[in-house]
């Protein structure tokens, strides 16, 4: 990919994108969060397995589509995690999480059709999810993203979010929170 | 004999159960030491294991154990621990080996547990080792029942259907094919997460605490099921039936459903008519076969002391694993018919995955109460007050109308059983004792 002044221009766009994004979810604005999903949208973080050396490409990750992962669900799914926290009786998350999301390592993957006029743009990150819960418990959520982004109008729609959590066991009593 | 004052800590007679159990390291030792050194623990299934050298590594209480079939087919349970200086001997977990070679100082053994390589044998060695007598430690009794593979630490324990007894009535409604074929699950795929919770929070929990049920209203508010209806959590497919919770003289319990001796199916997956034509015709099709013992159908429970299952919608093994009195490492093993097709696995283990585990919108808010019931235990002055388990107190039948102790109201009958039970482990009885063998003149009494 040519990292002409249009990369660095649609990056940008991309970034704030992402920025604003993270903080409908830390402001807990999450029906405007939801607005924000394509209605195909694939939600996807894998578990991960301790696998030999030259195994990883084939066995490391469970796959999308097939089998047990944290999450592969669709849109309809993630609405109703936002409808469970919006009944107020949740207790996993009533009260509610403090949570930061923070996105780093932002690169365009993929640009379709073109740089001056994309209408869908692949772009990899770094997240850290910070959640602190009640008093005393807190978990740290630290990994590598890939996310579809599609236009729309002036903005965009994700249609694609895959989370690879840097973890085997998992190292939280639950995944309650949004990514 | 144990130190710490189990029957004045456990009175199941007047349903008074110390919070100590749950928070004090001692309980864990003695746990680890008298418990799960004894019991028959679930280790996992062979459908994880399907080709000579394939395995999996697994946990028994506190440790680690190597599930493997050997170049013979043959299925072992070794502890995943070097015999040399006790090195991790495998670290990956699942795989397929002809050797497990330990990366400390080389060690290697046979999927069947026999030392084979010794680096410098003859230089060092000669003489002195007899290898024979170093092989990997493998658990004295291993059973597989329906593929599923089950293993104990004591040579004295009675078999595995015997440990069952009556209970495995229930659990072939977990292990058994939707249509009533004998056996046929597999495995499709493993969750482990750690949760600051005493186990016995969650063994309890499926052992048939019905009662919890207002805990989940968020979820069926918003409705997760496979019919997708706002107002509960998964298809009712229990409409007319007798809900009862029975307890076993071995400590098991569940929460199953005797349905009448004519019943329909009840319609459910709404939104998927081909899943739905599937579990229908598997419906009738079990009645056919299994008659009047298709009227059982499981809910939830668990087997003494830490495999507990969710029988149907979602339908899972789950272990819970001590790692210390206020951590839990737990796994849930997710099942389907290994011949269903593509569509049915696929609805079913969406399903699962929205329901169950720490992703699960129903578990995650079991899993905050466990969490919380356990930090709020640890207190001194919270010490000092016992649980109540005093609900539906003497409020069950013998034998009526299915084999245990039945109960057609939520009780805690069966965490009292499981307790008493509980208590006859950590003071080192028999087995006789442990299997409740001294209870059928009770029994007797009660009809
Ligand atoms: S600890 Fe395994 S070879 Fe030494
Ligand atoms: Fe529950």
């Amino acid at each position: 990919m040519k990292k002409g002044l249009a990369y660095f221009e649609l990056k940008q766009e991309i970034e704030e994108f992402l920025y604003q994004e993270a903080d409908l979810l830390d402001t807990r604005k999450f029906r405007e969060w939801l607005d924000l999903l394509a209605e195909d949208l694939v939600y996807f973080m894998p578990i991960r397995r301790n696998v030999k050396f030259g195994e990883h490409d084939e066995r490391e990750n469970t796959r999308q589509g097939e089998g047990i992962s944290w999450f592969d669900e669709d849109k309809w799914t993630v609405t109703k995690r936002v409808e469970q926290i919006l009944t107020g009786v949740h207790y996993a998350e009533e009260p509610l999480s403090r949570v930061t999301h923070m996105v780093s390592n932002v690169r365009l993957l993929d640009v379709k059709p073109s740089m001056e006029d994309p209408d869908e743009v692949t772009v990899g990150c770094r997240f850290l999810v910070f959640q602190s819960r009640v008093e005393y418990e807190h978990y740290t959520f630290i990994g590598r993203r890939t996310d579809v982004l599609r236009r729309n109008g002036d903005s965009w729609l994700i249609a694609r979010r895959e989370l690879i959590l840097e973890q085997n066991v998992l190292l939280a009593k639950n995944l309650s929170i949004l990514f | 004999m144990t130190s710490l004052p189990i029957d004045q800590l456990i009175d199941t007679q007047r349903g008074l159960i110390s919070r100590e159990i749950f928070v004090s390291p001692e309980f864990h030792k003695e746990e680890l030491e008298r418990l799960f050194s004894r019991a028959w623990l679930f280790v996992g299934h062979e459908s994880q294991i399907p080709k000579p050298g394939d395995y999996f590594v697994s946990r028994m209480g506190d440790e680690s154990v190597i599930m493997c079939r050997d170049a013979q087919s043959k299925v072992h349970v070794f502890l995943n621990s070097c015999r040399h200086r006790g090195m991790k001997v495998c670290r990956y977990e699942q795989g397929n080996t002809s050797l497990f070679v330990c990366p400390y100082h080389s060690w290697s053994y046979t999927t069947d547990g026999k030392l084979q390589g010794v680096p410098l044998y003859r230089a060092l060695y000669e003489g002195t080792l007899d290898r024979s007598e170093w092989s990997l430690i493998e658990v004295p009794k291993l059973r597989i029942y329906k593929s599923t593979v089950w293993a104990s630490w004591d040579a004295e324990a009675p078999d595995l259907m015997t440990y069952l007894g009556d209970a495995v009535d229930h659990l072939d409604q977990v292990l058994d094919c939707r249509d009533g074929r004998p056996g046929g699950s597999e495995v499709i795929g493993v969750h482990k997460w750690i949760l600051p919770t005493n186990w016995k929070f969650a063994a309890e929990n499926f052992l048939g605490d019905s009662y919890h049920n207002p805990s989940h209203r968020s979820v069926d508010m918003i409705g997760i099921g496979p019919s997708a209806q706002r107002g509960q959590r998964r298809d009712n497919e229990y409409a007319k039936g007798q809900h009862v919770w029975v307890g076993f003289p071995q400590g098991h319990g569940m929460h199953s459903v005797h349905m009448p001796e004519q019943f329909e199916y009840q319609p459910g997956y709404a939104q998927y008519p081909e899943v739905e034509e599937y579990f229908r015709h598997a419906f009738y099709e079990r009645q056919r076969r299994l008659g009047n013992k298709a009227r059982l159908l499981p809910f939830t429970g668990n087997l003494f002391p830490n495999t507990s299952w969710h029988g149907r919608q979602p339908r899972a093994l789950c272990v819970w694993h001590p790692h210390s009195t206020t951590e839990t490492e737990a796994w849930r093993f997710f099942l389907v018919d290994a011949d269903a097709p593509a569509v049915v696995k696929d609805v079913s283990r969406r399903f699962y995955m929205r329901y169950s585990g720490p992703a699960g919108m129903t578990e995650q808010d079991d899993m905050e109460n466990w969490l919380y019931a356990t930090q709020s235990s640890k207190g001194t002055i919270a010490r000092r007050y016992p649980f109540n388990y005093q609900m539906s107190m003497g409020a069950y039948k013998v034998d009526d109308p299915i084999p245990g102790m039945v109960s057609t109201q939520i009780t805690d009958q069966t965490p009292r059983n499981y307790y008493r039970v509980y208590a006859r482990y950590l003071k080192g009885e028999s087995w006789d004792s442990l299997l409740g063998r001294d209870l059928a003149p009770l029994r007797a009494a009660a009809e």
